[in-house]
């Protein structure tokens, strides 16, 4: 039986193992070859696959990416990590101009297949700039795939997906639960499916779609609805380019009634992507209108203030019950 | 106070604006066959440029960037880099392309909003062409830091113009091909011109060349008219390279003899003075009085050469003109190496409205 590890230990654990598979996967970013990253996510690397393959790069977030954009096209599988979500804007020219369009501009030709890894969410009294979660602006983008774990295991599984996809992927690793609820790991290789949702939990009476550090407070407001007979099925839609819509809307047309879930701002999020897909093809097979639970359309507030914006199991339960009471 | 650093910038010129020596000359121009080819590929650029223009006023191409003033950057660095040396262009290096393989008729696809322009196998590794300014940079960057991972001897080779050096994405590639002494080769075409906005009010410095001192890296300016100047610093550059010694900025100082692109006007704001002096420094005309001086070309040869790269030109334009357009579902099926299922009903809709009777059918 594999020791219990945590999410940072999973994203460890995932790196290590395709670093020892593939001699062509290399790591770069700040802080994280000596240091083992920020939140310590490349801790020993650096030791066991030495300088040319885990590299600390100069504190430059564009060259991060564009010096990716450059290994990938040579046939190396570049991980870079960016600190934290609020500084991944410089990288967003090559990851949108360059690495998302290189195989459809050059025809297959040439391929992009690097992974960037960004800490991103709030929830951990961290600096400004430290806790965004702007998701929707990279799902937006075609030839990009965004993926969010929600657990040590698919972490593990996700992230060695994410550096076998032959084409670029930014991976987002919900820190605030970094390092909650550790759980059996079995380092066996084994990649999980991207483009899938994942279902964590059957249910007939509600749909639950959520993704990262809010599948928490979802599977929480589900099991209380659990004990007083309201049977949820939650998703995890984990791919949010290209979303995997067939799952949510064979789930949606079982219960007829959809809640969203997510911690990024409102409007022209990923959850209205979800919620407009639904109308456009689940229509009738609902009984409620889609629910929306998400921060609000503001800047992140700093740490102090920060519990105001987050959503919670109470909003979550709140927008359930009106959802499930809606004739 | 200690004097704890000084940096000079040399430039490198070897004929002068008439053609004349103005130093002792290499040992490798006693003999005409590369001064000959230089001079007949940069003839070759000149003439594709023409046809190009003539065929985007008759409405056979799209918006193009002409070369014009650039023909012996392109020239010199096309000829001497290794096949498996790596170039990563930028939109105005189409003459350095076609000697690296690229067939004239891509080129002209390219311009002809093809994608297929990009995709020739002869382009092996070569990156294809950078819009958004200096990106390119960086990915030359990372391509000889891939070289350098793999233990290679192997060169990257990147372009930019004058204005490229302005931004980040230039001055961070610099700065991490000095900090990991990387086997690239920055060239900037100081074309003087970066659309509007002249040389002297892009940038404080005396030379764009000198920003190389600040990443710690080799570099010089060139005379951009200059082929033996160019081939001197280029060889130079590649050696250093390939020798594991690290990267060098070459500032090759040329004039934009064109607009920026055809959909430009540049007597907005250039003066017309200003274009004719630069027509007395060009590099062709430069090289050919050195050719002709020494008895290597003559007006015969001029002739029919410019008449064999006319054929040549018009060959390709034929088989431009000729090809037929891509399939519709081309516009989907690259975006991933495997079409997601999230995306196969676009793709029949597609398809569908391309289709005769559907919605976008031409």
């Amino acid at each position: 039986m594999s020791n219990a590890i945590t999410m940072v230990e999973a994203v460890n654990l995932a790196l290590h193992s395709e670093m020892r598979r593939d001699e062509s996967v290399v790591v770069l970013g700040e802080d994280i070859g000596v240091n083992g990253g920020v939140f310590r996510a490349t801790v020993g690397l650096r030791d066991e696959f030495g300088m040319k393959r885990v590299m600390d790069t100069p504190l430059a977030e564009t060259m991060i990416a564009g010096l990716s954009v450059g290994m990938a096209t040579q046939g190396l599988k570049p991980v870079a990590e960016i600190q934290f979500m609020g500084f991944i804007f410089p990288t967003m020219e090559h990851l949108i101009g360059h690495a998302a369009r290189m195989r459809h501009r050059t025809r297959g030709r040439l391929s992009c297949p690097l992974v960037v890894r960004v800490p991103y969410g709030g929830g951990i009294h961290a600096p400004e700039h430290h806790s965004e979660s702007t998701e929707a602006l990279f799902a937006h983008i075609p030839g990009l795939r965004v993926v969010i774990p929600s657990s040590p295991a698919r972490a593990y599984g996700l992230l060695l997906a994410a550096m076998r996809n032959p084409d670029p992927v930014l991976f987002m690793e919900p820190k605030r639960i970094y390092r909650l609820n550790a759980q059996p790991v079995e380092d066996n290789g084994e990649a999980l499916p991207l483009d899938s949702c994942y279902t964590l939990r059957e249910g007939s009476d509600i749909t639950l779609v959520s993704w990262g550090a809010m599948i928490k407070e979802t599977l929480e407001a589900a099991d209380q609805l659990e004990q007083q007979g309201v049977s949820c099925e939650v998703i995890d839609v984990v791919t949010l380019n290209p979303i995997d819509h067939n799952t949510i809307l064979a789930s949606v047309d079982k219960t007829g009634r959809c809640v969203i879930i997510h911690e990024a701002p409102k409007s022209g999020a990923v959850g209205a992507e979800i919620a407009a897909t639904i109308a456009e093809k689940g229509l009738l097979s609902l009984q409620a209108p889609v629910a929306r639970v998400t921060g609000y359309d503001t800047v992140m507030p700093y740490y102090r203030m920060e519990h105001h914006y987050m959503p919670g199991t109470a909003d979550i339960l709140e927008a359930i019950t009106t959802t499930l009471e809606f004739s | 106070m200690d004097t704890v650093f000084q940096g000079e910038i040399h430039l490198r010129r070897y004929l002068s604006e008439q053609g004349q020596p103005e130093q002792r000359l290499p040992a490798w121009t006693d003999s005409p066959e590369r001064l000959v080819r230089y001079y007949r590929n940069m003839v070759l650029a000149r003439q594709l440029d023409y046809k190009i223009i003539a065929l985007q006023r008759t409405g056979q191409i799209g918006t193009y960037a002409s070369l014009l003033g650039s023909e012996a950057i392109d020239t010199v660095v096309g000829d001497l880099m290794a096949d498996d040396d790596v170039l990563v262009p930028y939109y105005r290096n189409h003459a350095l392309q076609i000697l690296r393989g690229l067939p004239i008729d891509d080129v002209l696809g390219y311009w002809g909003g093809d994608e297929r322009g990009s995709a020739s196998v002869a382009l092996g590794q070569d990156f294809p062409n950078a819009v958004p300014i200096a990106t390119q940079s960086l990915h030359a960057a990372g391509v000889a830091a891939a070289f350098k991972v793999r233990g290679e001897k192997r060169v990257a080779v990147t372009l930019c113009g004058d204005g490229a050096t302005s931004k980040g994405d230039f001055l961070e590639a610099l700065n991490v091909a000095g900090a990991w002494q990387l086997p690239v080769v920055f060239i900037v075409n100081n074309n003087q011109w970066a659309i509007s906005v002249p040389r002297s009010i892009q940038c404080g410095a005396r030379t764009l060349a000198q920003k190389a001192l600040g990443a710690g890296i080799r570099g010089e300016q060139v005379d951009g008219n200059d082929v033996i100047a160019l081939h001197e610093a280029v060889s130079d550059a590649l050696k250093h390279a390939r020798d594991g010694k690290g990267a060098t900025l070459i500032e090759a100082v040329s004039h934009r003899l064109s607009d920026h692109t055809t959909a430009d006007d540049a007597t907005r704001y250039r003066a017309s003075e200003e274009l004719k002096a630069a027509w007395e420094r060009e590099p062709v005309k430069r090289l050919q009085t050195f050719l002709h001086q020494h008895g290597w070309w003559d007006e015969r040869q001029e002739q029919a050469w410019i008449e064999e790269v006319g054929q040549m030109i018009q060959t390709s334009v034929d088989a431009y003109l000729a090809k037929p357009q891509q399939p519709v579902e081309h516009l989907i099926d690259y975006l991933y190496a495997e079409l997601p299922s999230a995306l196969e009903e676009q793709r029949e809709r597609l398809i569908r409205n391309a289709q005769p009777g559907g919605n976008r059918h031409e």
